[in-house]
């Protein structure tokens, strides 16, 4: 059990890059952290600079209040699973998870002990004699996670550990991952670039890009609030959608239509100086409703029109597609998401809406969506800022 | 893919063909060596006198037993200590980031592509200004430089295989990484360092021009020059027989070595330590 401190924490390699810049983060003794971005944010460098198996370049990390920048990983007491799992491939399952017991010369009865305690935990006591070889890949990634926990150590640290399991495995084991860490109480740091994953497993979750922090909050602060384009468009599944704007008296001129501004926009976006009149409006693809399907309070909602390009329907909810003219969003910090997702739709002309099971929508007929002018986050196009966060 | 019976016949005397080729030779020296030295020359493959006489006379009169003593303790020792800094060599090159690595790599290889013939004259000099000439040591040292380059070589193309992560995740396990290399890497190496071994210590066993240019007596020859040595009974007799059974005598410790250690090498061993 332990609290970690990265006190402004960098890491710069040997050629001049910068991979994690003055990283700062107080994580609580037995809380659940994510650190979560897309590939090469740095998310990687700041586990392995924790673990110890990369200097730190600058700044101080500490663990229970100790300075242990230079000590040596196998002194920290921490443990890692690996993305690979990384189990000894000579060794039994049983010699796998008792390793760590034996270099520290832990006596034969309690090893025995604490590695059947450790298998029955994660449902492995019928494969101990076998070697990693004839596992499976959720098998392999239990022994991996034993080998972690029969040591009860200060922290645990999990680098992408699901990545490498089928979807549905997966989800399971995210369950299962999340239940051991609430029953063991150990402070992890789990790094993923999945924000379905993010979202579901973490007490906080920490938003990287290019080395820095973009936000650090919990899950329903992060969906709720998120303070720039990348986080809005990093978080939440399908993603946001996003269209330009232009603030005119008391609304927003978009393709959607003239949107106006709610009290509570209007405030927030008092709170900043120079606001831009071409501005980037974000609307969750969960804010929009079937119009035929809101009766109450419909008139302060805005309606939108168009024929629908595409219709998926999940069971419990139904998303429809628009096609938008003239309103991609050209921005550098979604561009990002869409180079490390490969997918080209965020910031795209498209509109994503998730509409009740209901909903008779038909793709190629035309569809009236309903929607809070209240939902909307508005975003200063530049800087990515956004303006109607809150404090 | 199946296999019909058509390829399967067809592989058959493919594979009869190779190993005819390749063991004829054996036998037919195997056959001079049996034949009494007076039936040499009667034109029959298989000998129609059995006799072990030439394999008594290379010990008895020849004294092969010396040579063949040289043989087995220089190619042992030069094997052991080329594995042991091979290994630590490779480990460096697969693992680490030095300065002067590629250049210690080129540097291996072209002590492997140089010529030994043109080093002969020169290392027989030093040796003998040294006092090495003739000696253990003095067949030891170049057999060393030589196998070196193979080792390295072959055994960082295994250390290379082996995931960097387990190492990791043995020093996250607590290891030092003495232990980590002790317990981790050099289980999983073994196979690699086995099938070095193999081949070094054959290439040891096979030298002859180092074996005839770097000694003068049986203190230090070792079977292959001795083999050159090797007279016939009178001036007017070839020593076919003795060098015969010379030969078999000295093929002999290679299958032992390698149907020891063939155990050892076990393919696939680190199945399942990662993903993919």
């Amino acid at each position: 059990m332990a609290e970690i401190v990265l006190d402004k924490v960098t890491k710069k390699f040997a050629d001049g890059t910068v991979a994690v810049d003055s990283f700062n983060l107080d994580i609580a003794d037995q809380e659940f952290v994510i650190l979560v971005g897309p590939s090469g944010c740095g998310k990687s460098t700041t586990l392995n600079m924790i673990a110890g198996l990369e200097d730190i370049s600058d700044g101080e990390l500490r663990i229970d209040g100790k300075r242990v920048n230079e000590v040596a990983p196998r002194d920290r007491d921490i443990a890692m699973v690996f993305q690979s799992y990384a189990l000894y491939p000579h060794m039994t399952v049983r010699e796998n998870i008792g390793f760590p017991l034996k270099l520290a010369k832990v006596d034969k009865a309690t090893m025995k002990q604490k590695v059947d305690e450790a298998a029955q935990i994660l449902d492995l006591t019928p494969y101990l004699d076998r070697k990693p070889g004839a596992l499976s890949g959720g098998q392999r990634q239990r022994v991996a996670m034993g080998r972690a926990i029969v040591r009860s150590p200060k922290a645990f640290l999990m680098d992408e550990p699901l990545s490498n399991l089928d979807a549905k495995l997966r989800v399971q084991m995210r369950t299962s991952i999340s239940r051991i860490q609430k029953r063991l109480g150990t402070t992890t740091v789990y790094v993923t670039h999945d924000q379905t994953e993010a979202m579901t497993l973490g007490d906080r979750i920490v938003i990287m890009r290019a080395g820095l922090i973009q936000q650090v909050g919990s899950p329903q602060e992060l969906y709720e609030r998120p303070v720039n384009l990348f986080v809005a468009g990093f978080i939440g599944s399908p993603s946001m959608n996003f269209v330009p704007g232009t603030i005119a008296e008391n609304a927003v001129d978009t393709v959607l239509g003239k949107i106006p501004l709610t009290e509570r926009i209007r405030r927030s976006l008092e709170g900043h100086k120079d606001v831009p009149r071409d501005v980037i409006i974000g609307i969750r693809p969960e804010a929009f409703e079937d119009a035929s399907l809101v009766d109450g309070g419909r008139g302060e909602g805005v309606t939108f029109t168009s024929q629908v390009d595409i219709v998926e329907s999940m069971g419990s909810e139904k998303f429809a597609y628009f096609s938008l003219e003239n309103a991609h969003v050209d921005s550098e910090h979604l561009a990002e998401i869409e180079r490390d997702t490969g997918s080209e739709e965020i910031g795209a002309a498209q509109l994503v809406t998730e509409l009740d099971a209901r909903s008779p929508v038909r793709e190629g007929r035309a569809l009236e969506v309903w929607f809070d002018p209240d939902s909307i986050h508005v975003f200063e196009p530049h800087s990515g800022v956004n303006l109607t966060a809150g404090k | 893919m199946a296999i019909t019976a058509r390829q399967r016949s067809g592989w058959t005397v493919a594979n009869i063909i190779v190993a005819l080729y390749v063991l004829i030779p054996v036998v037919w020296i195997l056959s001079l060596s049996l034949k009494d030295p007076s039936t040499f020359t009667d034109g029959h493959y298989f000998p129609r006198k059995f006799t072990f006489e030439n394999y008594v006379n290379i010990f008895k009169v020849g004294g092969f037993g010396r040579p063949l003593i040289n043989s087995i303790g220089i190619g042992l020792i030069s094997t052991l200590i080329a594995i042991v800094i091979g290994t630590f060599a490779a480990y460096a090159i697969a693992r680490l980031e030095f300065p002067g690595k590629r250049l210690m790599l080129g540097g291996s290889l072209l002590i492997a592509m140089f010529p030994q013939v043109s080093l002969v004259t020169p290392l027989f000099q030093i040796e003998r200004s040294l006092g090495l000439f003739n000696t253990w040591i003095g067949l030891i040292i170049p057999y060393i430089t030589f196998t070196l380059p193979l080792t390295i070589y072959t055994l960082s193309a295994f250390l290379r295989e082996i995931p960097w992560e387990l190492e990791k995740a043995a020093k996250m396990d607590g290891a030092t990484p003495f232990q980590a290399f002790r317990q981790v890497i050099a289980p999983l190496a073994m196979p690699g360092v086995v099938t070095t071994a193999i081949l070094a210590f054959i290439l040891c066993w096979n030298d002859f021009l180092f074996a005839i240019s770097l000694t003068s007596s049986n203190s230090a020859r070792t079977a292959p020059a001795a083999i050159a040595f090797f007279t016939g009974a009178s001036q007017f007799e070839d020593p076919t027989g003795s060098i015969s059974a010379a030969a078999i005598v000295i093929t002999i410790p290679i299958i032992i070595f390698v149907l020891i250690f063939q155990r050892r090498i076990v393919s696939g061993l680190t199945s399942g330590a990662v993903k993919g």
